[in-house]
């Protein structure tokens, strides 16, 4: 197992291509516990931000501004008591929360955090995807038929419908991201011939077809790309049942919609099923749209000093963070009630910079004395490290639009998602595929 | 990539595809039938992978168990009475249509017996390249062009038939 | 053990098509009867995708996506149908859809 273990360290292909179960088990653990820690992290943002952009503080009690309340939340949420309807079916009322989780998580064996950072790359990963993300609507769909109440199959039905509505819209968007795969043009119009396009589903694929052509499908074909990104933002909010488009589990709308009938662990499971649902299709949106792992710039500002410019990224972030916890410690009342806090975040803005000042460390060690681990490493840390900053832009722009904007009603959600989304999104396809074939 | 543990993932998805079948056709409850169904795309979804068909695969994830069974969900919450699960499960005529079937059954084994000779029957070498779904659209967007274009009209077709039938007056 | 053939893949698919076929016959509950039919449909496909993996052309796959096509066209109408029917006469039950027009 020693071997098994070592001989995949200086391979550039992932686990799933060198036959290596030991390091694909390893990633897959890597992405579990990342997964649920990013979903505590991204409750406890959720609350903080909400709270600031309504003027007020939001969870202040439990931890250090309030740190600590995504660990009480889970810690009160598993020992509620487990509450099942009576005449509900006992076996599909199980079985729900499980199947969203099982599609929200099983899409993660194909997002790519670097160029062999991924568990496994398939060659239709992008499919792969789009098809295992639309069985979340067979949850939501179960979970309100088993509770044997009227809001619960109400807010199903409604929610199933809006799910698969904007899946179309959502697909035929990345089919027109796809399609840029395969032009020979590099440059935002494509037309110097730099590279040799071959189309492809893959997902490390899609990022290297980004990287050859020099753009990312962001910008390119101006504003083509940008279209087919909006259209995919959109419908992947819709697809996720989240604000504007959150009717079906509003609570004044519906009292909490397909998961009314649910209480403790298995309403944790529904939650814990969006925000991995969340960070999925984000993801999906920030490898096809926004280039993946690849650092800002790579063609406009590159060279070596650059590089470690922007390889000092990471490092920095932890110690900007470091940065306002310790600003935050300073600013705490001295007060005797509050001693337990300002220590707790005085040590967790010291653990921040410490990890930081590592991060730092292997930079400049790599800079100063090039060595082969010490340059993988520097280079694996940047892929993983502009891949999740940019998801995490996406999660707080999901705060931000939970913030800001009203709720749709129904019908009008139905109607932007058959008589808005797909027109348009078919029309971006159209057109995209008339220019690449004319440029490309 | 060589395959690993073939004949370990071969028995568990075609178990679980066979046993997902059996419960489809012996569950009284409608909703444990679509369930069941939906176990048995995906082993059969899994089957196409090991058959190094992967887009068939993803197509079966994304059209049936993704689509076609949300669709049959929606209309077993629509049209489910009370009085169905407390009624009779076969009907009328199920010992001749089990005959029947047990006969199908026979004739399957008949001419697999007989055809035996014809197969080579020897494990086949496992495919190295990885551009199955772009021979596969060469081929659809190739020779096979009429009948995808004949395939889109069939669903036109019936997306209107669907929605003027389900509609409540024409 | 012995090593997975094309034969076992044609044994799970007659055993599936076996299966649907029974569900068809004896099954009451008209929504369980149009399931029965995607297990056989399903059944064909996976034969079709073996075959193709045994002669090496990929005429079998791309048969097998119009069949996924065609049976995503057959369920839509043939709900559509069941809605209808359900609409009038309050029944799903196989024995009682008898009339063409009352």
């Amino acid at each position: 197992m020693l071997d098994s273990f070592m001989s995949y360290l200086g391979s550039t292909v992932t686990p799933g291509e060198a036959n290596n179960q030991l390091w694909a088990m390893i990633y897959v653990l890597i992405i579990f516990a990342g997964v649920s820690v990013a979903v505590m992290a991204m409750n406890w943002l959720e609350r903080k931000a909400l709270a600031h952009f309504q003027v007020r503080l939001g969870p202040m009690r439990v931890g250090p501004h309030g740190l600590l309340q995504p660990i009480a939340d889970a810690v009160k949420l598993l020992i509620k008591e487990d509450i099942i309807p009576a005449e509900s079916d006992k076996f599909v009322f199980w079985i729900a929360p499980l199947i969203g989780l099982l599609a929200s998580f099983t899409v993660y064996t194909v997002v790519p955090f670097g160029p062999s950072q991924a568990v496994s790359d398939m060659n239709i990963g992008i499919l792969f995807m789009l098809g295992v993300s639309s069985l979340a609507v067979l949850g939501v769909v179960m979970a309100g038929w088993a509770s044997n109440s009227h809001y619960p199959l109400i807010g199903a039905l409604r929610s199933s419908a809006q799910m698969v509505s904007y899946e179309v819209a959502m697909g035929l968007a990345v089919v027109s991201a796809i399609l840029m795969t395969s032009l020979h043009g590099a440059g935002l119009y494509g037309v110097a011939k730099l590279s040799d396009g071959t189309g492809t589903l893959s997902m490390i694929g899609i990022v290297q077809a980004q990287q050859e052509q020099q753009v990312w499908f962001l910008f390119k074909f101006f504003p083509l790309g940008l279209i087919a990104f909006v259209i995919f933002a959109i419908a992947m909010i819709a697809e996720t049942n989240r604000a504007p488009f959150d009717l079906p589990e509003a609570e004044s709308e519906l009292t909490a919609g397909f998961h009314t009938e649910y209480s403790g662990l298995r309403w944790s499971l529904f939650m814990l099923a969006e925000y991995a649902a969340m960070i999925a299709v984000s993801s999906i949106a920030v490898t096809l749209w926004l280039g993946g792992w690849v650092r800002p710039f790579p063609h406009w500002l590159s060279g070596p000093t650059w590089d470690f410019i922007f390889a000092l990224f990471p490092g920095l972030t932890f110690l900007g963070l470091g940065a306002i916890a310790f600003l935050g410690t300073v600013r705490m009342p001295k007060h005797a009630y509050f001693r337990v806090q300002t220590i707790g975040l005085a040590a967790f803005g010291a653990v921040l910079a410490l990890i930081g000042v590592f991060l730092l460390a292997i930079v400049i060690g790599a800079k100063v004395s090039p060595h082969d681990i010490l340059n993988r490493t520097t280079e694996g840390l940047s892929n993983v490290f502009w891949f999740v900053f940019k998801v995490a832009v996406f999660m707080y722009l999901y705060i931000w639009y939970r913030a800001t904007w009203p709720r749709y009603r129904f019908d009008q959600l139905m109607r932007v998602g058959w008589k808005v989304m797909l027109p348009i999104s078919l029309g971006v396809l159209i057109v995209t595929a008339i220019v690449g074939v004319l440029l490309g | 990539m060589t395959p690993v543990a073939t004949p370990f993932f071969f028995y568990m998805l075609s178990g679980l595809a066979v046993a997902g079948g059996l419960l489809v056709v012996t569950r009284r409850n409608a909703v444990h039938s679509a369930l069941s169904l939906i176990v048995t795309l995906l082993a059969v979804a899994g089957l196409y992978l090991m058959l190094y068909a992967p887009f068939v695969a993803g197509v079966q994830i994304i059209v049936y168990a993704g689509g076609i069974m949300v669709l049959f969900l929606f209309v077993i919450m629509l049209v489910s009475l009370e009085r169905t699960i407390k009624e009779r499960q076969f009907n009328r005529m199920w010992p001749v249509g089990l005959a029947a079937s047990c006969a199908l059954l026979a004739l399957f084994l008949a001419v697999f017996e007989k055809g035996k000779k014809l197969f080579e029957d020897r494990p086949l070498p496992p495919l190295t390249e990885n551009n199955n779904t772009q021979q596969i659209g060469l081929m659809l967007y190739g020779n096979y062009m009429f009948a995808f274009e004949i395939a889109s009209l069939l669903l036109l077709v019936a997306i209107l038939g669907a929605v003027i039938m389900a509609k409540k007056r024409i | 053990m012995v090593p997975i053939t094309t034969i076992h893949y044609l044994v799970v698919a007659a055993a599936l098509f076996v299966l649907g076929v029974i569900g068809v016959l004896t099954r009451r509950n008209v929504v369980i009867v149009l399931m029965s039919i995607e297990l056989i449909l399903n059944a064909v496909n996976l034969n079709l995708v073996a075959f193709s993996r045994m002669w090496g052309g990929l005429q079998g796959q791309v048969f097998s996506i119009f069949i996924v096509v065609d049976a995503a066209a057959e369920a839509a109408v043939g709900l559509g149908i069941l809605i209808a029917f359900f609409r009038n006469k309050e029944t799903i039950n196989v024995d009682e859809i008898d009339l063409l027009k009352w």
